[in-house]
């Protein structure tokens, strides 16, 4: 039974970890928290088995239909939700443009496509055994996208370009950097991270509108325990979150896993409003 | 200048006959009455089923007129408050049921519904306190997940998935009229009681929090208990909404509770407007009766309520209300004039100077290896003016940050009278009559300009919520004095003309001026001001000197950071110099004038 707890719950960790990278990706391009973290993660998992088990593409075309599904959404979301906002940042107004946007997209899946969980195929053709591709392919994507985005932001010229809108928007377009397209860039990339995390993890979350809620509280959780756009943070925290959440589903049942952990979240935040790792003083006056 | 040719005292409200209209009473009240009537009469032309409808819509804006006061006013983004609605079904149900406790009549088991309502509302709504507006959003959300999970799983006293039938109210309210009825008079209270708070200074107060907070705490209000307040008020409509809800369905399982519903209450109010009850009214009546025109509607309507807020957002971010305020649309007069009125100002202040001083004792503050202030000594008294000058990032504005409370310095304190003044307690300053102005002019946009002078009287209203809540006396007399005092705090910055006008429609100019008004509203014996001459025409600070030489001369001490040394020289009695967070020189305008090292680092030559 350890092992198991230990399998799923590293692997839900991994899931809710990419979630978080998700926010994060999208929090550095543009200081804004996007709702539609969640419903990435959910598409990812809905079009898999849109273009896998439906229409029988094979799975590696699903799979990168699902990241450009994701992608699409990622700039749809810029486009619509973000970029019009921008301006007034400090009104708050993306919280409610991408909260309607993350609505639309989930509403019209639960209507166009289902408002039962449907099976999403399995991957890839092996036998199952008790360290299964279920668990070990949202690990495996989790792996690959930090250490990918550690290589981009690290070694390559755009990846400097990300991280210096990252850290200051205006010296960077004064620097004469595509600042505009660098965030669209951004909220691409994002899109597709979110779209990985279902998609790897559909065997286990199913195609199942209701994903998108659950995984924007659930992948925002390791943001705020992490700190924003730390995402070194954002996997321990999702880690953590995936870890004890299995555990306390094993042990005391899944209802009271869900109030504990929402629990731990309220109390951990209100002593620790940046997080766990982070710290912020803003200037207000 | 105080012989200027200015109307006498009497005059003071005649004279703004040419003054942007004053909407009458009725005429304000008048959407409400249509709606009132329309109500009443409702069931003499409403067929079976839409008296569902409309039953349906009183219960959620009992909901929505309390969650109002937190979203619309207080700006608070609570967007699954539907969760208290479960709750307020659950424990209404559970209890009239008697599944747990013997059966409680349903009026009884409405009440503790109520209460535990308020509970969990303040429990669900105490985070935004400490919170950045996304991480209370999610905990919101999150929220509302937990609620229904537990209404399913917690069989033995909500039947879980199998549910639990609904209260049945007794003669006269068990038919559907009755019912009908029952929910519109909770409604129309609701409605009334709600118009109370934000006529109130609790209801000016959580606009302030909303859009200008530093204001709002310069103004001494306390930000945890008003929310407080706010959150167990809304929690309680929440959850009688939630046992109206129960007894309308007749039967309830945690499927009637889908998130759908939080956000129905939630865009009612932004499709209808932040700062107005009539909006979200109207945005409640339409998101639920939009549905029922046709039967794909059903289906779509949360992807419809989600586009329109979209829209809502991106097109009219003002809402319906801002679509029906014709009166904000008239021009202003373009060449009007700020007037003054020194000779009022001692009316506003407590007349008897007291040998009260403000002083900072050593004061040293560095953010990071910058040294802002640097072991500064500084003493403001009562009656006089007292000029901080110095060159950009010698200290001036973290000076008076730190007298305001807003940074804790590192070394050394803040002394009124001898007695340090506690840190990062910026609110507590207003109480010991201590108020200050913004380098940026920070005003409550939506509201009046009276209203944005009414908070800075705030902390003096004696009434307490409920009474309020009720328009009880001692609410009616808080709110006349505010208002006169309001008045005459606006004649005497000379802006009474534009007292009805919405706030963000003003001149930069006015603004500073607003912002001195609010400060004289707390009374204060120090008044600090940053930057108040900035953007202000030769005339306008002219005018800004014999005001500001009024209200010493009144006994208040001021504290007057600038980088106009003409206005600085001209009613300052005290000047102290800074030069990289420390004091260069102090004394009078004229030892300063002629002081050589003075001269050379700052004024020139």
């Amino acid at each position: 039974m350890v092992t198991s707890i230990v399998l799923s719950g590293t692997a839900m960790g991994c899931i809710y970890a990419l979630i978080a990278v998700t926010y994060n990706v999208m929090f550095s391009a543009s200081r804004v928290f996007s709702f539609t973290a969640g419903t990435l993660g959910m598409l990812g998992g809905v079009l898999g088995s849109l273009f896998i088990t439906r229409m029988g593409l094979p799975v590696a075309a699903g799979f990168l239909l699902a990241l450009a599904g994701g992608a699409l959404l990622g700039i749809v979301t810029e486009i619509v939700a973000v970029r019009p906002v921008l301006k007034s940042l400090d009104q708050h107004l993306y919280v409610l443009s991408t909260l309607a946007l993350a609505l639309m997209v989930q509403q019209f899946t639960a209507i166009e496509w289902s408002t039962e969980p449907l099976p999403f195929p399995r991957l890839l053709d092996i036998a199952r055994t008790e360290f299964d591709q279920q668990f070990w392919l949202p690990m495996l994507a989790c792996a690959a996208v930090i250490v990918g985005i550690e290589l981009l932001y690290r070694h390559t010229m755009i990846g400097h370009a990300f991280l210096a809108i990252a850290e200051d928007n205006y010296a960077a377009r004064a620097l004469g950097l595509p600042e505009r397209r660098l965030r669209l860039t951004s909220f691409a990339l994002a899109g597709s991270i979110g779209a990985l995390a279902g998609f790897a993890g559909g065997e286990m979350l199913l195609a199942f509108f209701a994903n998108a809620p659950m995984l924007t509280f659930y992948g925002f959780v390791p943001v705020a325990l992490g700190g924003m756009g730390n995402n070194r943070g954002a996997v321990v925290g999702g880690l953590l979150l995936g870890l004890f959440q299995q555990s306390a589903n094993f042990l005391v049942g899944g209802i009271f896993a869900s109030v504990a952990v929402f629990t731990v979240f309220i109390i951990v935040l209100l002593a620790r409003p940046n997080g766990l790792v982070g710290s912020a003083l803003q200037r207000r006056v | 200048m105080d012989q200027e040719a200015t109307p006498p005292v009497t005059d003071l409200y005649a004279a703004r006959a040419d003054a942007p209209a004053v909407p009458s009473a009725f005429s304000a009240a008048l959407p409400y009455l249509a709606l009132l009537v329309v109500g009443l009469l409702f069931p003499l032309f409403g067929g079976g089923y839409w008296g569902v409808i409309a039953t349906r819509a009183c219960v959620y804006w009992v909901l929505v007129s309390g969650l109002n006061l937190v979203v619309g006013f207080a700006g608070q983004i609570a967007i699954g408050w539907g969760a208290l609605l479960t709750l307020g079904a659950y424990t209404t149900s559970v209890l009239a049921a008697g599944n747990v406790l013997p059966a409680l009549p349903p009026y009884l088991a409405l009440a503790i519904a109520a209460v535990v309502g308020a509970v969990f509302g303040l429990i669900v709504g105490l985070p935004a306190l400490r919170l950045r507006t996304f991480y209370f959003a999610i905990t919101t959300l999150g929220f509302a997940n937990i609620v229904t999970q537990v209404a399913l799983a917690w069989q033995s006293v909500t039947g879980g998935g199998v549910g639990v039938p609904g209260p049945v109210f007794p003669e006269p309210f068990s038919s559907q009229w009755g019912f009908y009825y029952f929910c519109f008079a909770l409604a129309a209270i609701c409605t009334w009681m709600t118009a109370n708070i934000v006529k109130s200074r609790f209801g000016r107060a959580l606009t302030a929090i909303r859009d200008a907070e530093v204001a709002a705490e310069a103004s001494g209000i306390a930000k945890p208990r008003l929310l407080g307040t706010v959150f167990l008020f809304a929690g309680a409509v929440a959850a009688i909404a939630g046992g109206l809800f129960a007894s309308l369905q007749s039967y309830i399982t945690p499927d009637a509770f889908t998130l759908d519903l939080s956000v129905l209450f939630f865009i009612a109010i932004l499709i209808g407007g932040r700062s107005s009850i009539l909006g979200p009214l109207l945005g409640t009546i339409l998101l639920t009766v939009l549905p029922e025109f046709s039967a794909p509607l059903v289906a779509w309507s949360t992807f419809l309520y989600a586009v329109l807020l979209l829209v809502i957002v991106l097109a009219i971010p003002g809402g319906i209300a801002e679509l029906l305020d014709f009166r904000n649309r008239r021009p202003l007069k373009s060449n009007r004039a700020i007037l003054p009125r020194p000779d009022l100002v001692a009316r506003l202040l407590d007349a008897a100077p007291e040998t009260l001083t403000l002083t900072l004792d050593q004061v040293a503050l560095s953010f990071g290896g910058v040294r802002a202030i640097d072991g500064l000594d500084l003493e403001i008294r009562p009656g006089q003016v007292h000029g901080l000058i110095g060159p950009n990032g010698s200290g001036k504005t973290t000076t008076l940050n730190v007298i305001s409370g807003y940074y804790a310095p590192q070394r050394g304190a803040v002394r009124l009278n001898g007695e340090a003044l506690p840190a990062l307690a910026q609110a507590a300053r207003a109480h010991m009559r201590i108020t200050r102005t913004f380098p940026t002019p920070r005003i409550v946009g939506s509201a009046s300009v009276l209203e944005n002078v009414m908070i800075g009287g705030t902390i003096d209203g004696r009434g307490t919520f409920v009474e309020s809540l009720l328009s009880l006396p001692r609410h009616r007399r808080d709110e006349q004095t505010l208002r006169d005092t309001a008045m005459l705090a606006l004649t005497a910055v000379g802006l009474e003309r534009l007292a009805p006008v919405r706030a963000d429609r003003l001149q930069h100019a006015e603004l500073r001026f607003i912002e001195i008004a609010r400060g004289l509203m707390l009374r204060p014996k120090f008044l600090l001001l940053d930057e108040p001459a900035a953007g202000l025409s030769a005339e306008e600070i002219t005018r800004l000197a014999t005001l500001l030489m009024a209200i010493a001369r009144a006994g208040t001490g001021v504290l007057l950071v600038e980088h106009h040394p003409d206005l600085i020289f001209d009613i300052c009695h005290q000047v102290t110099v800074l030069n990289l967070g420390k004091r260069l020189a102090a004394g009078t305008p004229a030892e300063i004038r002629s002081h050589r090292e003075v001269v050379d680092a700052y004024l020139g030559g």
